[in-house]
């Protein structure tokens, strides 16, 4: 045994904020740490003490294991919870917890490091007659060796870093020529992202699905598993859709999957919470993927169904307390899915979108969970996982939820970033995860990035918006007028025209709360049946009725949001006068916050439209920042290496016209 | 609490009958009205070329969306060009009426230069300085949106050169009251124009298109030889850096007006007003829309006023005010958007009971501090031996010194006829209503024109009669159809509408709504702080 009072979450974001909600629950003192790009952040304002640890970058902050001991240190904090990522599955971290004291909320570093190592963790698991993919995990890693035993394995296979995650160092080998490039590459990938070019071969299981096993143990000797989560819906081996149970689970299936998870925990001396992933194949065969040795990001819907408090239950085996639980305790009812809300464009190739999040409200409703990390009017930094919140839902059935999320994710209030929240919707919407048949190809099959640019009266919906909101602004400034009067003139209606980037619309008040808005030669009549000037609104478009959320961004700017899908509308009108700030007009302002890792001009260049300028980075990815207008170079507000906010004027053209 | 219960069947055929008669005169006041956008609306490519807005977009630019609009004087110079009551344009080539900018009720006026390039017709003058009055009055700051081409030469008036100037004392005293004066200078203002920038407390230069100078070009190399550039010589880039006329440089039309929204928004002008206190109300519970069948087009059939005042007033509400006393006068006490105020309308001619009691009427009126509409429909004082014996002149007098000297708002409508003393006696135009408009079917006139020739006649007969001639019928008929003709034209509410003797021909379904408006904007005019000076503000 070995209590504690005071909890340090060695994290942020959405999973900071789970912890400390339990944690304070329970009465623990809880301390957060924060970056710099975080001191406003609602994990730091929702704990009960906070430390700084750094600036932004999170090798400077999070990842730095003696900043945060020396966080716990300062604060007199007694236990570390890490959380996911970062440090959650660090040995060393852990290890130099228990050196300093320190309770460290996980499982043995021991366990920690060999499950780190894919390969010594397929030999392990072998050994505990855990069913693994066929494979070839030996110490032997020339190349020889390597396609000797992707010829006894057969083709196609998975080449990967063995010490890999998440999909990167990871390839896909059709036939046996293409083997020695494959190498080569995974190597290379391998050793820039891990630090280790070992490799490992596992045969390709075809259309396979996701599902791992939560797994729990204690101290006395206690281990059982909480059922399985089918995690399928994965873009680029990125989870997005997790659901409990899996759609296509059996009992005697489960009975087997779960005990061989349970074995895998007990060869390794498990403590704590872990997952046990396997690749379910279309026969129900089961193969062992790896073990995750810590609190999953998909938690929740192991706890919806279950009724548990995983992270209660965590904070009870690090103190050394028993688990208090029998297998026969843990009942699942009803279904849960989780699906993960990300700051990035989904018809853009999911390019990351930081900036901020000018507004936000969790949807609510009947059986909805939203893990959130994020408040109205935060700066989204581009320095960590774009991950808004994680939105969940239960149901009796597997429809009522996924039916539940649906509508969840469409009343969600968010505003000024673009998310994923459409590709969501769609995503459980589509007919092949209705039905459960996800596998882990779903994603790559039923996206279909143009299906986002739909054809629809938000235009008019906005031009009446923009009138009504500028009324009611002009309303409040004034004396006040009797609403009756409102929308009126004694003489010839007078028009307002909104100038779009996809036409004028041009509006006249028809009276009672209707307007006719004119687009060309087509006239839509939209009344608005109720408005709150806070940014919500029913409205009917001939007759139509239509709920949408919107928001002012400000003058002459407004985002709507109808049935999931953001708009953002700008009336140059209101505009007029201001210096021309397009990238038309020679001004070329970085797309995102992100880092400028390359300046491709010098003040004088001449460049023609199209010349790549510069590169920004952001959120791992490359951007490439190009000349919309030829010209010269005539000046240049940045340097390579430098940060750069969303929307900063980094370079001006001085256009050939001008 | 008094309900009106209405003796109007909204499905009988009479009904019917009147709101077809209504409405048809409602359609041709549109008609009359869209006459003047349409004509202008033919320029709009040449703006668009120029990269300007038209008048009506420099407008709906300049207002706040959605907030009420009050249009002044839409019929002004209507049959004043030319007899024809189909060509005729109405508006004086000159938008102007009362709306919100950035919260604040101005008076607006705008140069309609899509006719005629804005040039000033003959009752340009008298609306831009009725407009200028009731900015002085109401306290609204006063927008100008300039672009004219100034006076036509070829149509040059004395008089109108001579009273014209009375715009620039007007603005002169409207800075000295203490309310500021803006133009936005769209286009050119040329020699006297160039006084409304010059006389203006800020004035927003549109580059490229605004102009200011008391020659052009022409006039310049006219008079001195001198040739001159427009730019360089009236340019409002030359006043924002050399003359320092032009305060605020606009890139275009838009941006001129954008620069106006936000000046009007920094004088904190509703700061120094306090809010009226808003009582709930409830609206009628007769539908104005209604009014259009209640009331018949000919003002000779007679029907109850109050079934007017009923779809008027707040909850279809009021209180008369000696019913069975001077019974064809009816005085009325009612909210209207919740405001309190006195109800005059018409059953017949006044009586002397009628014209004591409107008397005392007013005097009540004026001593609770609460306006006073007139629904007008009144052919006029009782004639007659009894009548005049009853004191008829004495009551009609005390009546007209009572209206003449009241102290608290008067709006005025006419509703129907509004002929002789009975329109003195009832706020017309002479006795300085606040507000002042007319339904598409008043008539106005010192009689009638049926009673004016009738009178005619009997007068030209007893002549015969004491010349002892006898009388050519053919000549008489002739004679009094000329008369009729000659009264009825003038008598008519586009007629006068055009001749500004109103504010302008209004549908009598937005009667309350117009109301509304107007007694908002007296509350606003008396209860707001202004800081007047000696001078007015100069560009020192």
């Amino acid at each position: 045994m070995q209590p504690f009072n005071s909890i340090l979450i060695a994290n942020r974001g959405e999973i900071a904020v789970r912890v400390i909600r339990t944690a304070k629950a329970l009465g623990y003192r809880t301390v957060a740490v924060y970056s710099d790009a975080d001191a406003d952040a609602p994990h730091v304002a929702l704990a009960d003490d906070a430390a700084r640890i750094g600036p932004a970058p999170a090798a400077q902050s999070y990842l730095d294991a003696d900043r945060i001991l020396q966080a716990a240190a300062e604060t007199g904090a007694e236990a570390i919870h890490p959380g996911y990522g970062f440090l959650s599955e660090n040995d060393a971290f852990a290890r130099a917890c228990a050196d300093a004291g320190l309770v460290f909320i996980g499982p043995p570093a021991d366990a920690i490091e060999l499950m780190g190592n894919k390969a010594a963790a397929k030999r392990r698991m072998q050994a505990a007659n855990v069913p693994c993919v066929p494979g070839y995990e030996g110490e032997d890693q020339s190349d020889a060796a390597l396609t000797a035993a992707a010829g006894d394995i057969g083709f196609p296979l998975m080449v990967k870093a063995a010490a890999g995650g998440g999909g990167r160092g990871m390839r896909l080998v059709e036939r046996a020529a293409d083997m020695d490039d494959a190498l080569a590459a995974a190597r290379s990938e391998a050793k820039n992202a891990f630090g280790s070019d070992e490799l490992i071969l596992e045969k390709a299981i075809q259309r396979p699905r996701h599902v791992e096993v939560q797994v729990f143990a204690d101290a006395h000797g206690e281990i059982l598993h909480m059922g399985e989560r089918d995690c399928s819906a994965q873009r680029r081996h990125q989870k997005v859709i997790e659901e409990a149970p899996c759609p296509v689970m059996t009992d005697a299936l489960r009975a087997r999957m779960c005990q061989a998870a349970v074995e895998a925990a007990r060869s390794v001396g498990y403590r704590g919470a872990g997952t046990v992933e396997f690749l379910l194949d279309q026969d129900g065969g089961f193969y062992f993927l790896e073990m995750n040795t810590r609190l999953q990001v998909e938690h929740p819907v192991t706890e919806m169904i279950t009724g548990l408090d995983l992270v209660a239950l965590q904070i009870k085996v690090a103190e050394g307390r028993p688990l208090g639980l029998t297998q026969d305790d843990i009942q699942f009812s009803g279904h849960a899915i989780e699906a993960r809300l990300y700051a990035e464009d989904a018809a853009q190739d999911f390019l990351p979108s930081a900036g901020r999040l000018a507004d936000w409200a969790a949807p609510a409703g009947e059986g909805v969970r939203v893990d959130a990390g994020v408040r109205a009017g935060q700066e989204v930094s581009p320095y960590y996982d774009p991950m808004i919140a994680k939105v969940a839902a239960w149901g009796e059935t597997r429809d009522a939820a996924r039916r539940r999320l649906i509508q969840a994710l469409e009343d969600a209030r968010i505003f000024g970033l673009t998310t994923n929240r459409r590709f969501l919707a769609d995503m459980l919407a589509h007919e092949t995860f209705a039905a459960g048949e996800a596998t882990t190809d779903f994603i790559a099959e039923a996206h279909d990035a143009e299906a986002d640019a739909a054809d629809d009266d938000l235009a008019e919906i906005a031009a009446v918006l923009m009138f009504v909101v500028a009324r009611e602004q002009a309303l409040g400034q004034s004396l006040g007028v009797a609403r009756g009067l409102l929308d009126w003139s004694s003489g010839a209606p007078i028009a307002a025209r909104y100038i779009f980037e996809d036409g004028d619309r041009v509006l006249t008040a028809a009276g009672g709360d209707s307007y006719e808005v004119r687009n060309g030669d087509a006239t839509r009549r939209i009344e608005v049946l109720a408005l709150d000037v806070a940014g919500a609104a029913t409205v009917t478009v001939d007759g139509r009725r239509q709920s949408v959320q919107f928001h002012a961004s400000g003058p002459g700017e407004i985002e709507l949001a109808c049935a999931g899908r953001n708009r953002t509308f700008r009336n140059a009108a209101a505009f007029a006068g201001s210096a021309d700030q397009t990238a038309a007009g020679g001004d070329v302002l970085a797309p995102m916050h992100g880092q400028l890792i390359a300046l491709d001009v010098a003040v004088g260049d001449d460049v023609a439209p199209g010349a790549r300028l510069a590169v920004l980075e952001a959120m791992k990815m490359q951007h490439d920042i190009v000349a919309e207008v030829g010209g010269r170079i005539a000046a240049i507000h940045c340097a390579a290496g430098e940060q750069a906010a969303a929307d900063q004027l980094l370079i001006e053209i001085e256009t050939d016209d001008a | 609490m008094t309900v009106f219960r209405s003796r109007i069947d909204p499905n009988s055929a009479e009904f019917a009958g009147n709101r077809r008669d209504m409405l048809a005169l409602v359609e041709e006041t549109h008609r009359i009205l869209d006459r003047a956008r349409e004509r202008s609306e033919r320029r709009r490519p040449r703006f668009e070329e120029r990269g300007q807005l038209t008048p009506r977009e420099r407008l709906a630019r300049l207002l706040d969306p959605g907030m009420p609009y009050l249009e002044l004087y839409g019929l002004a110079n209507f049959l004043v060009d030319t007899d024809d009551r189909d060509k005729s344009i109405p508006g004086a080539n000159a938008l102007a009426g009362i709306g919100f900018v950035s919260g604040v009720r101005c008076m607006i006026y705008a140069s309609d230069s899509g006719i005629s390039a804005g040039a000033m017709v003959q009752k340009t003058g008298e609306k831009l300085r009725a407009c200028l009055d009731i900015a002085r009055e109401k306290k609204l700051p006063f927008i100008h949106l300039v672009e004219s081409a100034g006076a036509d030469l070829m149509q040059y008036q004395v008089e109108s050169w001579a009273r014209g100037g009375g715009a620039f004392n007007k603005l002169a005293k409207l800075s000295a009251a203490g309310v500021p004066s803006l133009v936005v200078l769209h286009g050119p203002s040329t020699a006297g124009g160039a006084y409304f920038p010059g006389m203006s407390d800020y004035v927003i230069g549109v580059k490229g298109r605004g102009r200011a100078s008391l020659g052009g070009a022409a006039l310049v190399r006219a008079a001195t030889g001198e040739i001159s550039e427009e730019e360089e010589l009236a340019g409002s880039e030359m006043h924002a850096t050399t003359t320092g006329l032009v305060e605020y440089l606009a890139e275009d039309d838009a941006h001129g007006l954008l620069i106006a929204r936000d000046i009007v928004g920094r004088l904190a002008w509703n700061d120094k007003c306090p809010a009226p206190r808003r009582k709930v109300f409830r609206e009628p519970i007769y539908d104005p829309d209604e009014i259009a069948g209640v009331v018949p087009v000919d003002y000779r059939k007679p029907y109850d006023v109050r079934e007017v005042a009923a779809r008027i007033v707040d909850g279809s509400d009021f209180d008369d005010f000696k019913p069975r006393y001077g019974a064809t006068l009816v005085c009325l006490q009612a909210e209207i958007y919740g405001h309190a105020c006195g109800i005059v309308g018409n059953n017949g001619p006044i009586d002397t009971q009628g014209a004591a009691k409107a008397g005392q009427f007013y005097q009540l009126c004026d001593q609770a501090g609460l306006p006073v509409i007139f629904l007008n429909n009144i052919t006029g004082y009782m004639v007659g031996k009894a009548y005049e014996q009853d004191g008829m002149i004495k009551h009609g007098s005390k009546m007209i010194q009572a209206v003449s000297n009241m102290r608290t708002p008067k709006i005025t409508f006419y509703i129907g006829a509004s002929f002789g003393a009975g329109n003195y006696g009832m706020a017309g135009y002479a006795y300085n209503p606040d507000f002042l408009f007319s339904w598409p079917n008043a008539k106005t006139g010192v009689m009638g024109g049926e009673q004016a020739a009738t009178t005619m006649d009997q007068v030209t007969r007893m002549a015969a009669e004491r010349r002892g001639v006898a009388v050519d019928e053919d000549a008489q008929a002739r004679q009094k159809q000329r008369l009729i003709d000659h009264f009825d034209r003038q008598a008519d509410a586009f007629y006068t509408s055009g001749q500004v003797l109103d504010q302008g021909v209004i549908d009598p379904r937005d009667t309350r709504k117009v109301i509304g408006f107007a007694l908002d904007t007296c509350w606003e005019g008396r209860n707001r702080n202004v800081q007047p000076n000696s001078f007015g503000v100069g560009r020192l």
